[in-house]
């Protein structure tokens, strides 16, 4: 079967590659026998109806979750490794809904998150400039956007292998959303990242491949635009109508549809 | 093999709620109330291990009524023979302590409740008892009565607050309470509860038949019929409707409240169920003992409860029972030991261990933790399973370890 | 009037020793979720250690009152960083089963102080200054109250200053907020864990030998005694929450004081009964995060 990866990147080997990952949340099967590749550049993009099992394979990648199967970053194995360390081998991952500490001050989240021993302050402050304004501030008492930069802004700091982003625009105002894109597009140019993301419209502006996800098993791969384009499938993997996906729908909530553009 | 048995219980609803988030386990049938969800399932061959399981158990119930009337010797076990009062002594007491240990099993392996308050309802039974047949002159039946009713209202106030909380802060709550009633204790109000010596039962108003040495075996048979309908009712609890719902709180609060009902009423009445039985087995020990002492108020007492389901079990009914009489003839034999000449003459490095029966205990409570989850029941299931060829399992039935979790 | 300043010292005395043990137990709890039973073995160990230095030494010069501090405060740090290392850590992530474990530690530990030093209390000398008293506003303050209040203190400036501005402490305190988002940023938090292990005994420690000055005695049973008020006051100030647990150290000793006093000796049951109240109009505690 060839895959996204495969088609878009054919000289490079993958920068990962899952095959076979399975994952248990308290003894409730949540991945089943995942397998894909994300090649060593550019955006893919993980797709799927709400709990599916996109987060739960983002976290089980990374070892936050009990999992097994084979996990392969840039050519070496990290399935049985603690996730710290997983980490330290050069994974940038931005969670769901933030998860920034927040009663920590952003300079101090963001300084929790050095790894390397030159950390890239620079990029982050011209990136965000808005957070050095409010570096003293408690991270709790920032607004969603704000969080979000902080989040990615931790992950961007270091030199990474990879990003795991897991929906980064989840929640926020349009605007916003086109600022998260924007990041995103600019990271990018010098990492690959596995972008999991609702809003089909910033998938269709990010993505160069799509894995799609269906009750813990990946029903299709292939490159994103081929997916977008295809109303049939659309419809069947994400149960929204192309004709909405294309105007940048969310594939789900009605709920974010404020979010959307 | 066993098979997963999840998503038959809500109708196809199984999606988890969100993405890795409130997605709970359901790792047995945890339909409330429904067929087959009882404790065991309906593996082929369960049912037939199961009236084995029964007819051995009337068996030995039937084995220790007669025992008093026997000449059984069990040197390093029994002080002497069987129908000797020192040995019916130690009988009478492991079984009550094994009586004692299943009602907290109702609070920990069904509801999923970590207390560390249980002392408080067997306290209350002992003293309430002691105090009440000493101050009034009234028959031992009406004066039981009269401390079930105030240990109804007790269990209803300190559960009723407690059950704010769950997990630690629930355990720490609980021990704050049983804390304060051994306060009392030990403080002695007008003289009512003597204090750091505890008091002597007044028998004037006892049936003959039940004091005295003479009568040992009378208390060693009420202990075993207690023994015998605590286990019985636990059993019947487990099995009820409102069993089911406390394990399915347990195992996944959300879901139970989502299907309308009321967790915190389902543990409470759980909560006061179990006082309620501990404490009429406090009653008990106060008739065997002749005498309410602080130990059996004080948080030492929880924690011999909790280390005999452990050491049984966790989950397990038998478990309970073993590792009650287990606990007390240890208990009572290491004693004996640190007294013996053999361990006095040691050097102080064996000695001073070897003379404290708590240290062994508390070692061998931290072995069995760490390296037999699951403790005595646990690990002889274990056993006999790889005798039959069949491979443990971990797919249909709860481990301990899943039933601790939940009570965190 | 005299009276009532007494009753203020004497009760900030003895929430200090509250602090003392409740400022480990709550971090412990905040960020590892494992309610340690073996916290009071800790204490009873500093102070029995403490005390068979001083005695070996001297008890009544500074010199050795300090020394004695600083070997309890050994004792406890080193009882607890092997507990959390050899006990706690294969038990990763199993709270119910790491709270039994340190519950049968503390029974064979004590078992073992009692095999070791007797059951019965051993009474203990200080610098004689501790027996003077210092009069404020009319009342006569015995001065190893003092003593106790400014170690403790110290203690909190120095855990304060600890988690706000060392790079530990900000995995502490991340960590108590939400320890696998710590992990996801690269970083091994069961180095935390050892630490906060090793703080919280060290601070037992300390309270072990300040205890037994404040008491006049050291036995077996110091750290149980004193491990339940901590409970209360962990779940009073709220699990976790440093500040609320020095709060709450104050109010429950001061409040347990007063009733003592003006209630015919019911201190203890008006403790447990403030904290029937805080559970049921704030079940989190005074500072405890709301869920």
């Amino acid at each position: 079967m060839s895959t996204a990866a495969e088609r878009s990147a054919t000289e490079a080997p993958p920068i990962l590659r899952v095959e076979g990952l399975n994952a248990r949340i308290a003894g409730q099967q949540v991945v089943e026998d995942v397998s894909f590749t994300v090649p060593a550049t550019g955006i893919t993009a993980l797709l799927g109806r709400n709990g599916v099992g996109k987060t739960s394979t983002i976290k089980a990648i990374i070892g936050l979750i009990d999992r097994a199967g084979v996990v392969e970053l840039a050519g070496e194995r990290i399935e049985k490794e603690a996730t710290f360390k997983i980490i330290q081998r050069g994974v940038g991952y931005v969670p769901e809904d933030r998860e920034v500490f927040s009663e920590l001050t952003v300079a101090e989240n963001l300084r929790l998150a050095e790894r390397d021993a030159a950390p890239r302050r620079q990029l982050v402050e011209e990136l965000f400039p808005d957070l050095l304004a409010r570096s003293g501030q408690m991270a709790g008492t920032l607004s969603g956007g704000q969080q979000q930069m902080v989040s990615l802004a931790r992950a961007l700091l270091n030199t990474n292998k990879i990003l795991l982003v897991d929906e980064p625009t989840k929640g926020l105002a349009p605007k916003i959303v086109g600022e998260v894109a924007e990041t995103l597009a600019e990271a990018a140019r010098t990492v690959p990242i596995l972008l999991v993301e609702q809003n089909l419209h910033v998938v269709r502006q990010l993505a160069e491949g799509v894995v799609v996800l269906s009750g813990g098993r990946v029903v299709h791969t292939g490159r994103a635009l081929d997916f977008l384009d295809d109303a049939r499938l659309i419809q069947r993997h994400l149960g929204v109508s192309s004709d909405t996906a294309s105007h940048g729908e969310t594939a789900a909530e009605p709920a974010q549809k404020g979010a959307a553009l | 093999m066993s098979t997963e048995t999840d998503t038959s219980s809500t109708g196809g609803s199984a999606q988890p709620a969100a993405d890795g988030g409130a997605a709970r386990r359901s790792r047995k049938a945890d339909v409330v109330g429904g067929p087959g969800a009882g404790p065991g399932g309906a593996r082929p061959g369960a049912g037939a291990r199961r009236l084995v399981a029964w007819a051995s158990g009337a068996a030995g119930v039937l084995l220790l009524v007669l025992l008093p009337l026997l000449n059984i010797s069990l040197p390093g076990v029994l002080p002497g023979p069987s129908y000797t009062p020192g040995s019916l002594q130690l009988l009478a007491m492991s079984m009550l302590m094994a009586a004692a240990a299943l009602t907290y099993h109702l609070l920990l392996g069904v509801a999923g409740l970590l207390s560390f308050g249980h002392a408080l309802y067997f306290g209350a039974g002992v003293y309430g008892l002691a105090i009440i047949l000493q101050n009034f002159d009234i028959p031992l039946l009406p004066a039981m009565g009269l401390t079930l009713l105030v240990v109804i209202v007790l269990a209803h106030v300190v559960g009723s607050i407690s059950l704010r909380v769950s997990g630690i802060p629930f355990a720490m709550v609980t021990l704050a309470f049983a804390q304060a009633g051994s306060v009392i204790v030990g403080r002695n109000p007008d003289g009512r509860t003597g204090g750091d010596e505890g008091m002597t039962l007044r028998t004037d108003n006892l049936p003959d038949f039940l004091v005295g040495v003479v009568n040992t075996r009378n208390l060693y048979w009420l202990a075993l019929a207690v023994l015998v309908a605590v286990f019985v009712i636990v059993t019947w609890v487990q099995s009820s409707r409102a069993g089911h719902t406390a394990a399915a709180v347990r195992e996944n609060e959300l879901r139970v409240r989502v299907l309308g009902l009321q967790p915190y009423l389902v543990k409470l009445l759980i909560f006061v169920l179990s006082a309620i039985l501990v404490s009429v087995i406090g009653m008990v020990f106060l008739l065997l003992q002749s005498g309410a002492v602080p130990r059996a108020i004080s948080s030492d007492l929880t924690i011999m409860l909790l280390v005999m389901v452990v050491l049984g079990g966790v989950g397990s009914r038998w478990g309970a029972v073993v590792g009650g009489v287990f606990y007390t003839i240890l208990d009572q034999r290491l004693t004996t030991l640190a007294n013996s000449e053999a361990v006095k003459s040691l050097p102080d490095i064996l000695r001073v261990p070897l003379s404290e029966p708590l240290f062994i205990l508390g070692t061998l409570f931290i072995l069995v933790v760490l390296f037999l989850p699951g403790g005595l029941a646990g690990t002889a299931e274990r056993l006999a399973q790889r005798r039959r060829g069949t491979s443990a399992g971990s797919g249909g039935t709860e481990t301990p370890q899943d039933i601790l979790e939940d009570a965190a | 009037m005299s009276t009532l300043v007494l009753l203020l010292f004497t009760g900030l005395g003895l929430g200090a020793l509250y602090f003392l043990v409740a400022a480990g137990l709550s971090l412990i709890y905040g960020l590892m979720g494992v309610l340690n039973f073996a916290h009071g073995a800790f204490l009873t160990l500093g102070a029995f250690t403490g005390w068979e230095m001083a005695r070996r030494a001297g008890s009544d010069n500074w010199g050795v009152f300090l020394l004695s501090l600083v070997i309890g405060a050994a004792a406890g740090a080193a009882f607890a960083a092997f507990t959390e290392f050899v006990l706690i850590r294969r038990l990763y992530q199993r709270h119910i089963e790491q709270v039994l474990v340190t519950l049968g530690l503390s029974l064979a530990a004590v078992a073992l102080f009692d095999g070791t030093w007797g059951t019965d209390p051993v009474y203990i000398q200080g610098p004689a200054w501790f027996k003077d008293t210092t009069d404020i506003l009319g009342a006569r303050v015995p001065n190893d109250r003092f003593v106790c209040i400014v170690a403790a203190l110290l203690v909190l400036l120095a855990l304060v200053f600890f988690l706000k501005k060392t790079r530990y402490g900000m995995i502490i305190r991340a960590g108590v907020e939400n320890r696998s988002m710590v992990t996801a940023l690269g970083i091994d938090v069961r180095k935390a864990f050892t630490l906060v292990f090793t703080i919280g005994g060290a601070a037992a420690g300390l309270g072990g030998v300040l205890a037994s000055h404040y008491f006049g005695y050291v036995s077996p049973m110091l750290g149980g005694s004193l491990l339940i008020f901590a409970f209360i006051v962990t779940v009073i100030g709220g699990l976790g929450s440093l500040t609320g647990a020095a709060i709450a150290a104050v109010a429950v000793a001061v409040l347990q004081q007063f009733a003592n006093f003006y209630l015919g000796g019911t201190g203890d049951f008006v403790v447990v009964l403030a904290l029937a109240l805080v559970l049921l109009f704030r079940p989190t505690g005074l500072l405890g995060r709301t869920a």
